[in-house]
């Protein structure tokens, strides 16, 4: 066992860049509990960890299978209503369904988990982790289920072909989602709502105000962990053979890596992840709503992912944070019609002006960068870069 | 059928793409030696050597290997039985590196690939100095020498090679050709096609000429170098 852990030795740089995430975690929950916990920093955060798992997830199809997907949202959609259906709290349904007269399912997982643990204290806690740890997981089967199928046909397709198809899907399922037939279940195209969110983590005290505020750490871990999965899935033998499909099929196939088996591999993961990261967004948002999932959505994604580097899975977490901090919040002042400091007015601040900026802005780093802002890069190959070269500068000054 | 043949080809037909581009060819590969085809462009050669490495579907006619028929099967069990093939154009893996292209020729394996990197680093002490290096930024020689090392990581009993001069200078040609030689002492029979038919032929132990889908002579290296039509059509002599 120690042999093998040897062998496998982390480079410094990826060992560098897991302190940092550890360190950042940390840093969120000692500032959500001392931040005033309305602070805007906190809404993107939590948007922006969200948005950091879907971008990775297409980056895996995307920028290391070369498979050009464009499903996210459809696949976002299965989780987030997979998430919402199975933990709305059975008490709740009845006023949720109200136009269809009560829902056709009518439990909740942390409902079932807490008849087992009891609703009251650490009881209760547990059976709402469980309960919605089993929600998020089902919600990210759910979506890969769907993938599998989806594949079957699609992905004996090629480049635009398929994204025309994948975008198909996702077009689809968003209607089929509205239809009233589903209406006991899916609420038609009204919204799901009621169903724990990220602040039915905060921990609270016996009196029910909040002792300890978890609600930024919550997405921010389990995006964390998701990602981790995915950069080892990369790095395994699996992650190769994707880049090799990539970069060359014909080569691939002559190594016998199994070209079918090996894509819809890579398209049902990544729609796990997508399904998990939609379940996150109705936790987010606290409602589902089937016309949010629409495919200006998927495309802002896919900005974000060429913004921070195809074949980058630090690029596509990078550019989620600028991406939604800066169109979520550091922007925001350009549609309020005056300036953060002073009190100086300007005319053409006003609605719709900050889209104009943000896509100037985004205009200016393909134009710079054109592989994204950090190609395929990862932070872990930087840092053992400049380690690299500060060894040989020392070795030459000696 | 030659007893000591490790792969035999029988009146095999392939048709690519609607047209009849191998029209029931037969032929022996023996254990340990070089075996070429040479022929012009769109004698069949590519397509033969694409079905028996499972590429392609054959639309008659059987491949045997080792004494079994191995006709239609897939190329991931082709390549864990021991066959494997260097394509044309080399089509090493340009964004990843070196040692990860040389991971991916072992593909099939499970088993640790430690030992075999060393030996295709020995083979090519070039590729061993650019082990962290995008395949993609080697030479052309270099790119050839890396197709020829991932293949190897398979552990083949035979590689195939597809047109492995094309491209490439006068001098890497011949560093590639001795390269053949040298994994072929290693006990790896090679099956070589080649539009450069006088390299191939000074190489081969045995050698078919392949036109127009059928094979039209055959014989040993030597012979075939001093055949008159030979040397006229491929040779320019």
């Amino acid at each position: 066992m120690e042999h093998q852990l040897n062998r496998k030795k982390m480079s410094s740089g990826a060992l560098i860049t897991v302190i940092v995430t550890v360190i950042l975690l940390v840093a969120v929950i000692v500032l959500e509990n001392t931040m005033n916990a309305n602070s805007m920093l906190f809404t993107v955060l939590k948007k922006a960890a969200v948005y950091s798992l879907v971008a990775v997830s297409l980056n895996l199809v995307n920028g290391f299978t070369g498979l050009f997907s464009l499903g996210q949202a459809g696949f976002m959609l299965l989780g987030a209503y997979t998430y919402g259906i199975l933990t709305i709290p059975a008490e709740m349904r009845e006023s949720v369904y109200y136009i269809y007269q009560g829902s056709a399912i009518n439990f909740s997982l942390q409902g079932l988990f807490q008849g087992l643990f009891g609703t009251a204290g650490v009881g209760g806690a547990i059976g709402l982790i469980l309960g919605v740890l089993l929600a998020i997981i089902l919600a990210g089967l759910v979506a890969a289920g769907f993938a599998y199928l989806i594949g079957l046909p699609v992905l004996r397709l090629k480049s635009d072909y398929l994204a025309i198809a994948t975008l198909g899907f996702a077009e689809i399922i968003r209607a089929v989602f509205q239809w009233d037939k589903l209406g006991r279940v899916t609420n038609g195209a009204n919204m799901l709502k009621g169903f724990p969110t990220f602040s039915s983590f905060n921990i609270k005290d016996a009196s029910g105000a909040v002792a300890v505020r978890l609600s930024a750490f919550m997405p921010l871990l389990i995006a964390a962990l998701c990602i981790f999965v995915i950069i080892l899935l990369i790095n395994s033998s699996y992650g190769r053979a994707f880049k090799a499909i990539r970069e060359d099929e014909i080569a691939a196939e002559a190594m016998g890596i199994n070209l079918a088996k090996h894509k819809q591999m890579s398209f049902c993961i990544s729609s796990f992840f997508s399904g998990v990261a939609g379940a996150l967004f109705a936790m987010f948002a606290a409602t589902v709503q089937a016309r949010s999932f629409t495919s200006a959505m998927t495309y802002e994604i896919l900005l974000i992912v060429v913004i921070g580097g195809i074949g980058s899975v630090s690029g596509s977490v990078l550019a989620s944070f600028l991406y939604i901090f800066c169109s979520e919040w550091w922007l925001r002042f350009l549609d309020s019609g005056a300036l953060p400091f002073g009190n100086i007015s300007v005319p053409f601040f006003r609605n719709g002006f900050r889209m104009v900026v943000f896509s100037v802005i985004i205009m200016i780093i393909v134009l710079f960068f054109r592989r994204g802002i950090m190609g395929t890069n990862e932070f872990s190959d930087l840092i053992n870069q400049t380690r690299r070269k500060a060894k040989t500068k020392k070795e030459a000054a000696e | 059928m030659m007893s000591n043949a490790i792969l035999s080809i029988q009146d095999l037909q392939v048709n690519y793409g609607g047209i009849e581009a191998v029209k029931g060819i037969s032929f022996d590969v023996p254990e340990g030696e070089i075996v070429t085809l040479i022929g012009a462009n769109g004698a069949g050669k590519s397509s033969t050597l694409r079905t028996i490495a499972g590429l392609v579907k054959p639309k008659s006619g059987t491949i045997t290997y080792m004494g079994e028929d191995i006709t239609g099967k897939d190329p991931t069990a082709i390549v864990t039985k021991g066959i494997t093939l260097v394509p044309e154009g080399r089509r090493i893996f340009p964004d990843l590196t070196v040692k990860e292209n040389l991971k991916l020729g072992a593909y099939t394996r499970k088993d640790d690939l430690s030992d075999d990197i060393n030996w295709v680093f020995d083979l090519f002490p070039r590729l061993k100095e650019r082990e962290w290096q995008a395949g993609g930024t080697l030479s052309g020689g270099e790119q050839q020498m890396l197709a020829v090392g991932r293949a190897l990581m398979s552990r083949p009993k035979i590689m195939m090679m597809d047109e492995p001069s094309l491209g490439l200078a006068p001098l890497v040609v011949r560093g590639i050709f001795d390269i053949i030689k040298e994994v072929n002492k290693q006990g790896v029979t090679v099956l070589l096609i080649e539009q450069n038919a006088n390299m191939a032929l000074k190489t081969a132990h045995k050698g078919y000429v392949l036109e127009t889908g059928r094979i039209t002579m055959s014989g040993s290296g030597a012979k075939l170098l001093a055949d008159e039509s030979v040397k006229a059509a491929y040779l320019g002599t």
